[in-house]
């Protein structure tokens, strides 16, 4: 049956009830566990074969080496599209994807992510992962 | 006194504030209708101040004086009708026989501003708002004229004072005036351009319609206006047809007198909310099948009721 | 009343992308409509042709934001026909699953648009607060709530876990709930109705001879659906019932969007059950067979065809994309005729456009006279021509990149 209102009984009952948008960045965001957000580099198992780089579709990661067996990662995290691409496409899964996506800067060159070599000469497997830092 | 009374309570100031609170329940309500959070408190008067401090741009083509005349118009003429209606007591700040009519007119003054300035204003936009406007006005002002007119029959009397003394006398006799509130209630919300009479200033086909051109301190004038006359409407559709607890000492008589506004708002709130906009036509068939009728049959009522009680 | 003309667009409250719609109207109704399309055009099949096979995967899945899988997939069927790659059964259902999930938050969307074009912002909230379900699970399953990357040539990139795949069994049955109770308001609505009824008319012969394609032409009675004409992915292996009504206006695009929705659900649950288990995809060259293949897909707006040619390298030698609105445009023009200008946002909502997916076809319009310019000689053209204007980019340029720090 047609009436004007069909809607009535829903929004009254919807009047008292707790409001389905949360207040972000008030209250933390829910994030999915298997969100693609910033890629993680491990030096230790980089190998240098530039795969992730010659199949990155946005020019987003570029691998140096730095010495023998050591390679730096740096990242443009304003160029990055969050694919992935790299993650599947590295040989020796030296690139991993973690779900954090809060990433955006103020400052322009703060978006240059650069994951550091372990120091010469290099250090064993025992140092899990490099301490990453920005540059200026 | 009276000087206090104009100014400040229950005059200018007491109307700014209240316009800029009801613009927030209303706004909250639709929000939380819609499952959302809707916004804070200090919103409207957030967006007020952010409006004056706006770059004001006036069309190059534009009427300059009637342009910025608008806005000021619109606002002086529903504050002056507000001093009309009594609010919680039987008793208005002014009055005189007949101020009922020249309370329905003063509240037409805005939606003649609304025209001219969408006229004057000379975008396509606006113009289209600005008939749509007018067009609105002719279907909705007749049955809301007689709606009014019924309680006012009953009550004999053409003054909003007059009305509310009957009423407080004869409280049960308000209540054969239901249908003429529900057909008030239906064009108070093409009068104050809500969905689903939102149709001059229907976003999705003419953007904002009249008041497309209009930026920075205009545009925040207009929009006072528009929550203040919200209130001063609401206080006359009270006044007509709510006219309860009227003889209550001052400070409960303001309490129930804001339930009763904040009454008014929250039905507009929910008619808004579950309901799609009409196309004009659609409106003006709606006012003019539906509810002129409706209104008819309350006048008659009352006529025959007023015909057994007097002899 | 004279005619006037009013421009909807390119900037216009009720579009969300730019494009540009001249109404000329008579009084309030439309007496005929000019589009300009174009506004978004973003060059992207020719980008294609410049990056290597998987990495265009990721521009194609960029041409949409709502059917990012359907362009994706047709792609990369198109791809795997070249190399001659047989894709998992695994692969092709999961596959299939998220197709059907974009079709479901893609209507639910388009339904919230619908309801807001006629000023009915409360089943807009509704519905995309319900389609944020879809989104979660499309970002679980995925990666990302809107380019969810599954397809890889070869296959998809991520499985299912049992526990994800009775998550979206509960929330199917909440959508399907929620989809009968928005069927019910669409339908019972008075003034929902009042808007959507009667307006926007295309009859059968018209949607034909238009070539409208999607929800558009079944609403107007075209039984037409790649789905079930020319199965893809998994869609041999399910039931369903292709939508068609005969309302042939926009009350009928409703009654078709919804439902899709309640097939879509039915065939998410086929899928789920005969989910066969096996890996998720084969492992693909980097160069391709040289040849040509032409890809077609049911998105959730229509046919989606990709016409993809390769000439033995690692990267296309042609791509072509003819994404589903561009077919319902001239339907538009059609339909829009001698309906009121308040109709005239839904009417255009209701083929459920979008225009940057549509904005790659160029028409050469060659007036006497004109002559073929080389890419050298066209770039000099245009720095002249801006030069005379007194634009000199060489000088912009060295600016912005010193104001960037770029300087060398
Ligand atoms: S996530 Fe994608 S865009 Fe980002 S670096 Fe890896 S391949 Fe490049
Ligand atoms: S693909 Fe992997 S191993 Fe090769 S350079 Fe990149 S990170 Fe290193």
């Amino acid at each position: 049956m047609k009436y004007p209102g069909r809607m009535l009984g829903e929004v009254l009952a919807h009047l008292g009830a707790k409001p389905n948008t949360i207040k972000y960045p008030y209250e933390p965001a829910v994030v999915q566990a298997g969100l693609r957000g910033k890629i993680k580099f491990f030096a230790e198992k980089c190998i240098g074969c530039k795969i992730c780089e010659k199949d990155c579709p946005s020019d987003a990661i570029t691998v140096n080496k730095l010495g023998d067996k050591r390679f730096e990662c740096i990242f443009d995290l304003d160029k990055c599209i969050y694919c992935a691409q790299c993650v599947d496409s590295c040989p020796k899964k030296a690139l991993t994807v973690t779900n954090e996506f809060e990433l955006a800067q103020l400052d322009r060159h703060k978006l240059r992510f650069i994951f550091h070599a372990p120091d010469a000469p290099p250090a064993p497997a025992a140092q899990p992962e490099p301490p990453a830092a920005k540059t200026a | 006194m009276a000087l206090f009374n104009i100014i400040v309570f229950p005059g200018i100031l007491f109307l700014v504030i209240a316009g800029l609170w009801f613009e927030f329940v209303d706004r909250r309500m639709y929000a939380r209708m819609q499952h959302r959070q809707g916004p804070p408190w200090f919103q409207p008067l957030a967006d007020f101040i952010k409006l004056l401090a706006k770059e004001t741009i006036i069309p190059e083509d534009a009427n300059r004086f009637l342009f910025t005349a608008m806005p000021v118009m619109a606002l002086t003429a529903t504050i002056s009708a507000f001093f009309y209606i009594p609010l919680w007591s039987p008793r208005a700040l002014f009055s005189f026989p007949g101020d009922a009519v020249v309370v329905m007119y003063l509240l037409t003054i805005p939606t003649l501003t609304f025209f001219l300035a969408g006229w004057y204003s000379t975008s396509l936009y606006s113009m289209i708002g600005a008939v749509r406007s007018l067009t609105q006005l002719f279907a909705y002002e007749i049955p809301l004229f007689m709606a009014v007119l019924a309680p006012a029959m009953l009550a004999n009397t053409w003054s909003l004072a007059g009305i509310a003394a009957y009423y407080t006398a004869h409280p049960l006799m308000a209540l054969l005036n239901v249908p003429a509130f529900c057909v008030a209630m239906v064009t108070l919300l093409g009068k104050l351009e809500k969905v689903p009479f939102d149709i001059p200033e229907a976003e999705t086909e003419i953007v904002a319609g009249a008041f497309t051109e209009y930026s920075g301190r205009h545009l925040a004038l207009f929009r006072l206006a528009v929550d203040i006359e919200v209130v001063v409407a609401g206080s006359l559709i009270v006044a007509m047809f709510l006219p309860f607890g009227l003889a209550l000492p001052w400070y409960l008589g303001i309490i129930v007198y804001l339930l009763k506004i904040t009454l008014v708002v929250a039905l507009i709130a929910i008619l808004r909310t579950i309901m799609a906009r009409l196309r004009i036509e659609q409106m003006v068939n709606f006012c003019w099948k539906i509810l002129a009728p409706v209104a008819l049959a309350q006048l008659l009522l009352n006529l025959v009721v007023k015909g057994f009680l007097k002899p | 009343m004279s005619k006037i003309t009013i421009p909807i667009g390119p900037q216009h409250p009720a579009l969300k992308e730019p494009a540009s719609f001249k109404i000329t109207l008579n009084g309030e109704e439309i007496y005929s409509m000019d589009m300009r399309l174009g506004y978004n055009h973003r060059g992207i099949e020719k980008a294609c042709e410049e990056r290597s096979f998987i990495q265009g995967l990721y521009l194609i899945e960029r041409i949409c934001g709502i059917c990012s899988h359907s362009h994706s997939t047709a792609y990369i069927q198109a791809l795997e026909e070249l190399a001659g790659l047989q894709v998992p059964k695994r692969g092709l259902y999961i596959r299939t699953l998220i197709a059907e999930l974009e079709r479901i938050h893609s209507h639910l969307l388009w339904l919230g648009v619908a309801a807001h074009e006629v000023g009915f912002d409360t089943l807009l909230m509704y519905t995309w607060r319900d389609r944020e379900l879809v989104m979660d699970h499309l970002a679980e399953i995925g990666g990302n709530r809107v380019n969810y990357a599954v397809n890889t040539m070869g296959g998809v990139r991520r499985d299912l876990t049992p526990d994800e795949i009775a998550h979206i069994l509960k929330d199917v049955d909440t959508l399907e709930e929620r989809t009968k109770y928005y069927a019910q308001v669409a339908t019972e609505e008075t003034t929902l109705v009042a808007r959507l009824s009667k307006i926007g008319y295309l009859s059968q012969t018209d949607a034909e001879f238009l070539g409208a394609v999607g929800p558009t032409a079944r609403a107007c009675g075209v039984d037409r659906d790649v789905r079930r004409d020319d199965p893809y992915a998994a869609y041999g292996d399910v039931q369903f019932k292709v939508c068609v009504d005969h309302h042939g206006d926009v009350y009928g695009r409703v009654l078709v969007r919804v439902g899709e929705l309640m097939e879509s659900y039915s065939i998410i649950r086929q899928l789920m059950k005969n989910m066969p288990d096996g890996p998720i995809a084969v492992k693909s060259p980097r160069r391709i067979a040289a040849g040509e293949v032409y890809s077609r897909y049911e998105a959730p707006r229509g046919e989606d065809c990709h016409y993809v040619k390769s000439n033995g390298t690692d990267k296309p030698e042609r791509v072509k994309i003819r994404a589903p609105t561009l077919a319902n445009w001239r339907a538009v023009r059609k339909m829009i005729e001698g309906n009121y200008l308040a109709d005239a946002p839904i009417i255009i909502a209701a083929i459920d456009p979008c225009f940057s997916c549509t904005d790659r076809a160029i028409e050469l319009v060659r007036p006497a006279g004109a002559e073929t310019l080389t890419w050298g000689a066209l770039r000099q053209h245009g720095i002249d021509w801006h030069r005379k204007q007194g634009l000199d980019f060489a000088e912009l340029n060295k600016k912005l990149n010193t104001q960037l720090g770029r300087v060398k």
